[in-house]
C-alpha cells in the first residue's frame, strides 16, 4: 500500500460494489456512524458510541458476545435437527442414526450443534471469569452478575437435557446419574435425607416430577425434549434480554470511573 | 487516520468513546466468522459421540455425567449423593448469585488489579480452578467403577482392593465440624480487624461460611485421600 491514494481507490470499489445493491453510496460521515446503529434493528442493541477500552479483546475477552453468537447458531441447527428427529424411545435412536448416515448435512449439523453446545458452556464460564477478574459485577453491575449466574445454570441446563435426547447409553446413563443425584435431595427426593417425614417415595418425588416416572423411559425423554427445545430455550432468551437491557442500563461496559 | 474527518466537520470529543460502527461491529463480525469456521472445521472432522442404543438393563460402565458436572460426580467419592449432587451446587449457585452483595470492596471495579483485591481474586480463582481439576478427575482419570487411572495407565477391571475406610465417631466428628467452622469464623475475626469491620456481621458471617464450606469441601478431599476416611458425621438420618 504504497500509492498515498490506495485507501481511497479501495474504499471507492467498495462502495461501488455496495451503491449496486443498495441504490446509494455510504458516506464516512458521524450522523451516518450513528444511524448505521440506531436505524437498524439488530445493531441498536449497541449504544451508537461506545468506551473505546470496551471494544478491546484484552477487556472483554469477547466472551459474551461469543457465547450469545454460539447460542444463535445452536438454535438454528438445533431447529434444523428437529425436522428429523422424534421423542420417542423407539425413533430417536434410529433418527440420530439417520442424521449421521442419511440426511445430507445431516451430521454436519448434528457436530456443529453438540460441538457447539460444549463450546457455550466453556465460554459462558470464561465470560464469568473475565466479568469476575475485571471486578465488572460491582456496583452498578451487580444484578445483571445474578442474571448471569441464572444464564450460566440454564446454559448448563441446555446442555444436560440435550444429553438425552440420541436415546444412547452415552446419555441415558448419564441422565440416571444425574436424576439419581436428584432422587437424593433432602426432603424432597425419594433417595434423599428426611423425605420419609414429608411420605415422599420414588412415585411422588423430585426426581419423577422430573423424568415423569420412577426410572428413565419414555415420558423421561418427552420431558427432556419439551425442556430442551422450548421451555429452556425460552428462559434463556427472556434472561438475554434482561441480561443485554441492564449492560445498557448500568451505564454500557465497565471500566474505570 | 481513521478519525480524520472530525477535523474537516469540527466534531470534538472530549471523551474516550469511539462510534460503534465500525470500530465494534468489526470486531463483533469478525470474531463471529471466526468462531463459525473453527465450529465447521472441527464440526467437519470429528464427529459428536454416540454410544449403543439406550438399554435400561446394561448399565454403562463407568456411567459418566456429561463433562461439566463431572466435578459433582467425582465429589459423590468424597460425599453422599445429597450433598455432592443437590447441596454443593445449590451452594455454589447461591454463593454466586451473592457474591456482588458479599464483596463491597468498591476497588477494582471495571479494570483488572490484583492488589488491590487480595482477597477476593485468590478466593474466586481457587474455587474456579477447584471445579474444573474436579471436572478433569471425574471425565479423564476415573475408570470403570470410578476407579482412579492416571492417563497413562490403562483401564482395567482388576485394581487392587481399596483400603478399608473409617469413620469418625459422632462426638469426635461433630467437634471436628464445629471446631473447624469456629476456629475459621474467629480466627479472621483476631488477625485481621479491618477485614471484619469493612464488611460488617452479615457479610462476614455469610462469607466466612460460604468461604469455609469450599475449605471443608476440598479439606474432606483430604481428608480421605490422606487418612481415608469416609465420614466425619454418621447419625441414623445423614451422613458427612
Ligand atoms: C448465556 C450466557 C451469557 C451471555 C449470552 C452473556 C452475554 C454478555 C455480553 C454480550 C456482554 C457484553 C460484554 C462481553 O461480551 O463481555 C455481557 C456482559 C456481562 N455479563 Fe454476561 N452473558 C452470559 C452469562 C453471564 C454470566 C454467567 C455472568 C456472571 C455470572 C454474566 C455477567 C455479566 C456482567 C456482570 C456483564 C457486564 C460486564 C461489563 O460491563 O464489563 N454474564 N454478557
Amino acid at each position: 500500500m504504497k500509492d498515498p491514494n490506495s485507501e481511497k481507490k479501495f474504499k471507492d470499489s467498495v462502495n461501488d460494489i455496495w451503491r449496486s445493491v443498495f441504490r446509494h453510496g455510504y458516506t464516512d460521515t458521524p450522523r451516518n456512524r450513528v444511524l448505521q446503529i440506531i436505524s437498524n434493528v439488530w445493531l441498536h442493541l449497541h449504544p451508537a458510541r461506545v468506551r473505546e477500552h470496551g471494544t478491546k479483546l484484552r477487556f472483554t475477552w469477547c466472551m459474551g458476545g461469543i457465547t450469545f453468537f454460539i447460542f444463535l447458531v445452536e438454535v438454528i441447527t438445533g431447529v434444523l435437527l428437529m425436522f428429523y428427529y422424534t421423542p420417542d424411545v423407539n425413533k430417536a435412536f434410529a433418527d440420530t442414526i439417520d442424521l449421521m448416515y442419511t440426511v445430507p448435512f445431516g451430521r454436519l449439523m448434528r457436530n456443529v450443534h453438540r460441538w457447539g453446545a460444549h463450546a457455550m458452556v466453556i465460554t459462558v464460564s470464561v465470560h464469568m471469569f473475565r466479568v469476575f477478574i475485571t471486578g465488572s459485577y460491582k456496583p452498578p453491575r451487580r444484578f445483571n452478575w445474578v442474571m448471569g449466574v441464572f444464564l450460566l445454570v440454564i446454559t448448563f441446563l441446555l446442555s444436560f437435557t440435550g444429553y438425552l435426547l440420541p436415546w444412547d447409553q452415552l446419555g441415558y446413563w448419564a441422565i440416571t446419574v444425574g436424576m439419581n443425584m436428584g432422587g437424593a435431595t433432602p426432603f424432597l427426593g425419594h433417595e434423599g435425607p428426611f423425605s420419609q417425614l414429608l411420605g415422599i417415595t420414588a412415585s411422588n418425588d423430585i426426581r419423577f416430577s422430573l423424568v415423569g416416572g420412577t426410572t428413565i423411559a419414555a415420558p423421561a425423554l418427552l420431558r427432556a425434549y419439551v425442556w430442551h427445545c422450548v421451555a429452556i430455550p425460552v428462559i434463556a432468551v427472556a434472561l438475554m434480554m434482561v441480561h443485554f437491557w441492564r449492560i445498557r442500563k448500568d451505564g454500557g461496559i465497565s471500566g474505570r470511573l | 487516520m481513521e478519525n480524520s474527518w472530525q477535523n474537516k466537520e469540527s466534531v470534538e470529543f472530549e471523551d474516550d468513546t469511539v462510534f460503534t460502527w465500525p470500530t465494534l461491529v468489526v470486531k463483533e463480525f469478525l470474531a463471529a466468522i471466526f468462531v463459525m469456521v473453527g465450529l465447521l472445521f472441527y464440526s467437519f472432522f470429528v464427529n459428536a459421540p454416540l454410544g449403543e442404543l439406550a438399554d435400561p438393563s446394561q448399565a454403562e460402565n463407568p456411567a459418566k455425567a456429561p463433562w461439566y458436572f463431572a466435578g459433582l460426580q467425582e465429589q459423590l467419592v468424597y460425599f453422599d449423593p445429597w450433598f455432592a449432587g443437590v447441596v454443593l451446587p445449590s451452594i455454589i449457585v447461591v454463593g454466586l448469585i451473592l457474591l456482588p452483595y458479599l464483596d463491597n470492596n468498591p476497588k477494582g471495579n471495571g479494570y483488572i488489579t490484583f492488589k488491590e483485591r487480595k482477597f477476593a481474586i485468590p478466593v474466586f480463582v481457587s474455587g474456579y480452578v477447584f471445579w474444573y481439576l474436579l471436572v478433569y478427575v471425574g471425565t479423564v482419570l476415573r475408570g470403570p467403577f470410578w476407579t482412579f487411572f492416571w492417563p497413562w495407565q490403562e483401564w482395567t477391571h482388576d485394581f487392587p482392593t481399596p483400603s478399608p475406610l473409617i469413620n469418625l465417631s459422632l462426638p469426635v466428628g461433630i467437634a471436628v465440624l464445629i471446631g473447624f467452622y469456629a476456629a475459621g469464623f474467629a480466627i479472621p475475626l483476631l488477625l485481621f480487624k479491618n477485614f471484619f469491620r469493612s464488611l460488617g456481621v452479615i457479610r462476614y458471617a455469610l462469607t466466612m461460611g460460604l468461604l469455609l464450606t469450599m475449605i471443608g469441601t476440598a479439606g474432606k478431599v483430604f481428608l480421605r485421600l490422606v487418612f481415608d476416611i469416609k465420614y466425619i458425621i454418621v447419625t441414623p438420618w445423614i451422613n458427612l
